[in-house]
């Protein structure tokens, strides 16, 4: 009689909590559906023609989208948008990964004078809001008469504080320094360490900050706002903010097409890289925590 | 070991990194802050001092404070539903019986990656008016009779920009909450557990307050960040209204120095926003501090 009572009381239990459990599950759903509708909305669009989008809601696909895409041709040339962002990101990336780790390596095993006030000093002006030197930026740059050129954004890939933070941190206890003393008993140069010791060791991290440099390019705008006038050395973000102020608001479809395209890179490496992305997260939070 | 001549090296190995940074970080924010106290004939390329009569101006302007309310109001909007969604989603995520935890937070995360000027549009698109998929839904579902106009009614532009950072940013708090979670020992669930507390229990007597230095954490990186939203806003119904409701302070200063040309007066506004930023700052780290002292006291 009390076995049965308790069996019961037990069975109650579990239903309460696989309720709790189901309602929580909902909870966490729901949101990841707020979160994907505004790209179905965006997948939806590119596919109906301007009428339908503007008039009434729907969730099937339909069959404009080539012509929405001609549009968006048309008006700006996209491709040219994304071949420039692409090249861009991608030496950005190249220049930042390999002057941050050359800065990281020294900061992380050499003792030099000044180097804990020049660290210092770079994780404070990490800290100032960017937006203070835009101005002396730009007339600079316009001083030095390199409007309308790549360099004012390429060169500054150079120096990213987080990458030299993040890559002083990982060779701090990720190399050993006993592997550099061997070296330099054996007569390697101080460069064909960084090159030959330094660099392979660091595979990891340098994949985690490539990753984030790309999309940190990738969606670069102020700058490339700035810097560039003539439309085909424009960057896609500026290509495609340029549609928007053109008047061109109207014509949903064709906007929705130029977003599809500007999203679709990052949903690539995202599916590839996003264990990466989201360690890089952790570790930052980890070391500010 | 050598360690003189190594040193050199050291000097060599952050050479570049210093050149770069002096030139284009460094230099640039005193360049701006020389600027601010001259004017600058854009015509001429002229530039004459002026003392502090940029800030004068700067401080009398009605538009310029407005872009400061307009920033704050659109900043808490954001805030608040994305920490309570971060917190919330975080300590489902962190239950031991949650399926897919990886795959969840990886499509919570993923609007971060996307260029503000993206989602600025997307947005605009979103909801517009009277066609906009979001009016199309209400609408067709019945839940407004006719269209509601988001693009010109100045609080509900104000809530589009609020959800659209919200959106972009809820994600990326949740994997810092939970690296905060993780690094949470198991001892103190277990002693806990032992204690006979319950779940509820365990989240507000111990996750909560072992969270909050993170939690601080986030707030002030939210408040250098969230202050400083431009990107979104510009793109946000530019161009279907005046857009003075969703105008934030660095949209103030960017259309001062690049589309009126003035670049002292939109240089003295940087170094305002600067200081503003920071007061704020200051204010969330010594608020924080006097309540920690006082829960110790307690």
């Amino acid at each position: 009689m009390s076995m049965d009572l308790a069996v019961r009381e037990n069975l109650r239990a579990r239903h309460r909590r696989n309720a709790v459990h189901f309602c929580l599950y909902l909870v966490l759903l729901t949101v990841a559906a707020m979160c994907f509708f505004p790209f179905l909305a965006m997948l939806i669009g590119s596919t109906q023609d301007n009428l339908t989008i503007t008039t009434r809601f729907t969730l099937v696909p339909g069959n404009r989208f080539a012509e929405n895409y001609q549009r968006m041709m048309q008006n700006k040339d996209i491709w040219g948008g994304f071949l420039n962002s692409m090249w861009l990101a991608l030496t950005n990336t190249a220049l930042c990964l390999y002057f941050s780790a050359m800065t990281g390596y020294a900061f992380s095993k050499f003792q030099f004078k000044g180097r804990g006030g020049l660290f210092t000093f770079i994780m404070v002006v990490m800290m100032l809001p960017g937006q203070l030197g835009v101005i002396g930026f730009y007339r600079e740059v316009s001083d030095m008469k390199l409007m309308n050129t790549y360099w004012p954004l390429i060169i500054p890939a150079i120096s990213n504080c987080f990458a030299v933070f993040f890559f002083k941190q990982f060779l701090d206890s990720g190399l050993p320094n006993e592997m550099i003393e061997a070296a330099l008993m054996d007569g390697c140069s101080e460069i064909g360490i960084f090159h030959r010791i330094v660099l392979p060791c660091m595979g990891a991290a340098l994949v985690t900050q490539g990753v984030m440099s790309f999309i940190g390019n990738w969606n670069s705008y102020l700058n490339p706002l700035l810097i560039l006038n003539r439309t085909r050395m424009m960057t896609l973000p500026v290509l495609l903010a340029s549609i928007k102020s053109g008047g061109g608001a109207s014509d949903y479809g064709a906007q929705y097409v130029g977003i599809l395209i500007s999203v679709a890179p990052l949903l690539v490496l995202f599916t590839f890289a996003n264990k990466v992305i989201m360690e890089k997260i952790a570790i930052g939070a980890a070391v500010k925590g | 070991m050598n360690t003189r001549k190594r040193q050199k090296w050291a000097y060599l190995f952050i050479a570049p990194f210093f050149l770069s940074f002096l030139t284009f970080s460094i230099y640039p924010i005193f360049y701006s802050l020389f600027i601010s106290f001259h004017d600058y004939n854009p015509l001429t390329l002229k530039m004459t001092p002026v003392g502090w009569s940029n800030y004068t101006r700067l401080f009398g302007s009605n538009y310029f404070w407005s872009s400061v309310v307009n920033t704050v109001e659109i900043w808490l909007i954001s805030i608040i539903p994305q920490l309570t969604i971060a917190l919330i989603l975080s300590l489902i995520l962190n239950e031991r019986w949650v399926k897919g935890k990886n795959a969840l937070r990886s499509i919570y995360y993923f609007p971060n990656l996307i260029t503000p000027i993206t989602i600025g549009m997307l947005f605009t698109l979103l909801f517009g008016h009277p066609g906009g998929a979001i009016n199309n839904l209400l609408v067709s579902s019945g839940l407004a009779a006719e269209p509601v106009n988001f693009p010109n009614t100045p609080i509900l532009s104000k809530i589009v920009g609020g959800i659209a950072i919200c959106w972009q940013n809820f994600g990326y708090n949740i994997i810092f909450i939970t690296a905060g979670l993780h690094s949470i020992s198991s001892d103190v669930y277990e002693a806990a557990e032992v204690d006979g507390a319950n779940a509820w229990q365990r989240t507000t007597q111990i996750t909560m307050p072992l969270l909050r230095p993170i939690m601080l954490y986030i707030m002030i990186t939210s408040i250098i960040g969230g202050l400083q939203i431009f990107d979104i806003p510009k793109m946000l119904f530019n161009g279907s209204n005046n857009n003075y409701a969703t105008r934030t302070m660095v949209l103030y200063m960017y259309e001062s120095a690049f589309q009126n040309w003035q670049f002292g007066y939109g240089a003295a506004a940087a170094y305002t926003i600067a200081l503003i930023i920071g007061a704020f700052s200051v204010l969330t780290i010594v608020y924080n501090g006097a309540r920690g002292r006082e829960r110790k006291v307690k």
